[in-house]
């Protein structure tokens, strides 16, 4: 119980998946403009990294480790994650309308965003069962909503500063993540 | 032979992945601790780059166009396993140094951005020789970039070391250090008017999303589902008054 909370608070504090393994980039500084899309974005992410972090897991662990065929992780992962998405895009627009209707947008970007895969090869790395590997997909995906709903709540308030020309649009937005990785890094004595 | 040297220049300096394009920001930020590592990666994606342009681009008319892309993504994942062992094998300290950001460059956009803006519509060896141009500018910009990093951050060029350890400014080298060296960069653009995906000026590729990876970054791909879901409404309503009719 222990070991996995402090997987779960060491993926989505002490290792923030956007701000110290720059992660998930695309979505964090694109989709970050206000906090309600933001916050969206962020559920759609937890939703899909912690089913595909168990079946990744459960794949690896009962398929490609029995069968000597380790080196196939890279493909296998990647063809399963876009599969499992189209899966639960259309099974939620099924089944789940209401769920559909509030994330249902944000699913086709999330196949090609690099957390995802990220965190199914961070768990083949670390070695983790598949107990473990569904709890380390959560404090990701957590860690990522925290930190992109921040970042759009700080943007919502630089829209009425004056910023200098030169640093209106992206690099403004840049120099905030920086300022917040600084802020993430007081966690690292939390472990 | 014109037509190479057009490739080269176009990827190394006219629509040059990371300054201009703004393309594959998560390895750029993420490996650039220093000047080696930074090369490092930028060759390992030119090798991914060039072989999944030249097989894509020789397949071109084999692959039905529904299912080009995962078609492209089991190229671009087998090449990646490839380069992955290859590296494994015999440069044991860049393996070691990128880790889990090897088998990522699966999912960077410069790779499927390139297979499908050029590889698809183009003959083998102008690809092959635009993935080698791409591949390079990717290179020159993270060594670029791995370099800034370095020297300020460790006070060192390539691993030699020139900066007596007092005047570090260890910053650099980690996360945040990362984002600075990128925003101040991306301001200078600005500022000189260079063209980039940030000011908008870059040349749009002809993409799904543009090409414009900062700006868009999934935005226009929901433009584009939302366009996919008005015209899927259009038909329905269309079919149900014909049946009225």
């Amino acid at each position: 119980m222990k070991d996995l909370l402090l997987i779960a608070i060491g993926s989505a504090l002490v290792n923030n998946v956007v701000l110290s393994q720059f992660l998930g980039l695309c979505p964090f500084l694109g989709v970050s403009k206000n906090v309600k899309t933001s916050a969206g974005m962020g559920a759609a992410v937890i939703f899909v990294i912690t089913i595909s972090s168990f079946v990744t897991s459960v794949i690896y662990k009962g398929i490609l480790t029995p069968l000597n065929l380790e080196y196939l992780q890279t493909i296998v992962f990647i063809l399963v994650i876009a599969a499992l998405v189209q899966f639960v895009e259309m099974f939620l627009k099924k089944s789940m309308p209401s769920l559909y209707e509030a994330l249902g947008v944000y699913l086709p970007l999330i196949t090609t965003n690099c957390a995802v895969l990220g965190v199914a090869l961070t768990n083949v790395q670390n070695d983790y069962s598949i107990l473990e590997s569904v709890v380390n997909g959560v404090g990701i995906s957590v860690g990522f909503t925290i930190a992109i709903v921040m970042l759009a709540g700080v943007r919502e308030r630089i829209q009425y500063n004056d910023v200098p020309r030169s640093f209106q649009g992206s690099p403004i937005v840049l120099i905030t993540a920086g300022l917040m990785a600084i802020a993430f890094f007081g966690f690292s004595g939390l472990i | 032979m014109n037509k190479i040297t057009e490739r080269l220049y176009n990827g190394i300096v006219k629509e040059n992945p990371t300054f201009v394009l703004m393309l594959g920001m998560c390895p750029t930020l993420a490996v650039t601790t220093s000047a080696i590592n930074g090369l490092g990666m930028g060759l390992s994606t030119t090798a991914v780059l060039m072989f999944s342009n030249m097989i894509i681009s020789a397949m071109r008319k084999i692959i039905p166009d529904r299912v080009r892309i995962p078609a492209y993504i089991v190229i671009v994942a087998t090449l990646v396993t490839i380069v992955q062992l290859l590296l494994q094998a015999y440069v044991r300290g860049i393996y070691n140094a990128l880790g889990i950001y090897i088998p990522l460059i699966v999912v960077n956009c410069i790779i499927l951005g390139r297979a499908e803006a050029y590889a698809s519509k183009n003959g083998v060896l102008a690809s092959t020789f635009d993935g080698i141009g791409m591949g390079l500018g990717f290179t020159i910009a993270l060594t670029c970039i791995g370099l800034i990093r370095e020297i300020l951050g460790s006070g060192s060029a390539f691993g030699i070391p020139f900066i007596p350890e007092e005047y570090h400014i260890s910053i650099f080298v980690l996360a945040p250090g990362a984002f600075f060296v990128l925003s101040v960069l991306t301001a200078l653009q600005n500022k000189f008017k260079a063209p980039s995906a940030t000011n908008g000026s870059a040349p749009k590729s002809n993409l799904a999303c543009g090409g414009d990876c900062m700006n868009c970054s999934g935005s226009s791909c929901m433009t584009n589902h939302q366009l996919i879901t008005d015209e899927m409404n259009r038909e329905q309503k269309k079919q149900g008054t014909g049946k009225q009719q």
